[in-house]
């Protein structure tokens, strides 16, 4: 299996946790992540709120960069994984827009047709394309002891159907179950974590990102899983500010899922960027998986 | 649809449906507040969006493009997947957005000036640079803030989670261009 692969702005230093973890993982499960040469940001939601046929033609330049021997592209980030996805919709369905977004791309060269690049979630292609027997095949330390919050947040599971359930979605929950871990009830798995809303207003972001927290910690999770980097960078990075803020006292690790895919899968924590968290996820690895986890 | 009265041109309701794709919807708006009751942050909201949406189609431009409804959207969608009348609200929150910074019309917010960092650091390297992001975002708009940042900021830097230069793609000449003409095009619009 071969996908043309887009790591997205944030997987280059700060969650550069996720990317080499989803690395790790596919190299190991016989997927083949072909990165797309000179890709560019995808403008998260900044050049929407500025102007749409820029937001349209700066992400239009990634779809058309993808080799013709690929017919999928992979994006781990929530944000780059529906922008793609979006514009290549909005391009299909609107002929107008598939016109004028061709116009600008052809500026710099370059021509897209609108469906001839397929946009996947990596928790999509690892649950989807390679499935339940051969995932559980890879499994050397299975996840058993551990509960699990399984955090999917907005951008994936919304507003495009077809990838899981909009509102309690369940593919995250299945594969951990296959690894062996506990998966806790987690209501708050498709909530918001705030986005760019911590750059803006403490007020209105902490509180999204204390209901999670409290949500996990109800639910006596030893960890949160995230699919997306800004859910991990809100939760992870900014946790001991909400404590000060509400004068709370969370201590819940967040990692990105693949990390834990990796642990199950026998790859040491340090190449799967464990260490990079902020709350540091190694005092509960150590105490739930038989003590066996150390950095290597 | 047969019923659905037909946009006046020149009105506040037909600029803010010709800029939203399927934005036409609006009009099917039936006042049932699932949107409001969906969204993480209403309580944060003069206007939750099915308020909004009726001051659209009666023409209360001024109060709409001051509101801060649209800068509190955090874009997580719960409205636009729940809407039982298929109204892309979520997308009429962008192109509100648009519509008050091209006019400097937004009030008591920082996110237009987030955008214009954000996007200024893309539109001249290709990619998002996070430590130029914050400094001139935060220097300009937020200094207090920045007092408060700087203890996570230190310790994204020590993880390594945080780069001292920015990247540069190598066609920036390319993408340059690319945005030079979606500008140039939108602008005749």
């Amino acid at each position: 299996m071969k996908y043309a692969y887009y790591p997205g702005c944030s997987l280059e230093v700060n969650s550069a946790a996720y990317d080499v973890s989803v690395r790790a993982v596919a190299d190991l499960l016989g997927v083949k992540l072909m990165e797309l040469d000179d890709w560019n940001c995808c403008g998260a939601t900044e050049y929407f709120s500025q102007n749409e046929l820029t937001a349209c033609s700066v992400i239009a330049r990634n779809l058309a960069l993808v080799d013709s021997q690929y017919d999928q592209l992979v994006a781990p980030c929530a944000a780059c994984y529906l922008n793609l996805a979006k514009v290549d919709n909005l391009m299909t369905e609107h002929p107008d827009m598939n016109r004028q977004v061709n116009e600008c791309l052809a500026a710099g060269g370059l021509k897209y047709e609108p469906g001839s690049v397929r946009v996947r979630h990596i928790l999509d292609v690892i649950y989807s394309d390679i499935g339940e027997a051969a995932v559980r095949d890879k499994v050397v330390k299975p996840l058993a002891g551990l509960k699990i919050a399984p955090y999917y947040g907005c951008q994936v599971v919304r507003p495009l159907k077809g990838v899981d359930d909009t509102e309690y979605p369940t593919k995250m929950d299945e594969l951990f179950a296959w690894l062996g871990a506990e998966v806790v009830d987690f209501p708050a798995k498709a909530h918001c974590c705030g986005g760019h809303m911590t750059q803006i207003s403490d007020a209105q972001s902490f509180e999204l990102i204390r209901r999670l927290l409290q949500n996990a910690e109800d639910s006596e999770a030893d960890m949160i899983l995230c699919m997306c980097p800004m859910c991990q960078l809100n939760l992870d990075a900014y946790q001991s500010r909400v404590n000060n803020y509400f004068n709370l006292n969370f201590k819940i690790p967040i990692v990105f899922f693949t990390q834990m895919v990796g642990i199950a899968f026998g790859i040491d924590p340090k190449s799967l960027g464990f260490g990079k968290e902020l709350v540091s996820a190694m005092p509960v690895l150590q105490a739930k998986l038989n003590g066996k986890m150390v950095m290597a | 649809m047969a019923h659905v009265t037909a946009i006046k041109k020149g009105t506040f309701l037909e600029q803010v449906v010709s800029t939203t794709p399927n934005g036409e919807r609006l009009l099917h708006c039936m006042q049932c507040g699932s949107c409001g009751g969906s969204c993480p942050s209403g309580g944060d909201m003069e206007y939750t969006p099915r308020a909004i949406f009726a001051m659209i189609q009666t023409g209360e431009r001024e109060a709409v493009l001051a509101a801060n409804t649209q800068w509190a959207c955090v874009s997580c969608y719960f409205c636009t997947t729940r809407c039982p009348q298929n109204i892309p609200i979520t997308d009429i929150m962008y192109a509100l957005k648009r519509i008050a910074i091209a006019e400097g019309t937004a009030r008591n917010t920082d996110a237009p000036a987030l955008a214009k960092t954000f996007t200024d650091l893309v539109d001249k390297y290709g990619r998002s640079f996070e430590l130029g992001l914050a400094t001139r975002y935060y220097m300009l708009n937020r200094p207090l803030a920045l007092l408060r940042m700087g203890p996570m900021g230190a310790q994204m830097f020590t993880r390594g989670r945080m780069s001292l230069t920015p990247t540069k793609i190598k066609k920036i000449d390319q993408l340059q261009a690319i945005i030079k003409k979606a500008k140039e095009l939108s602008g005749k619009k």
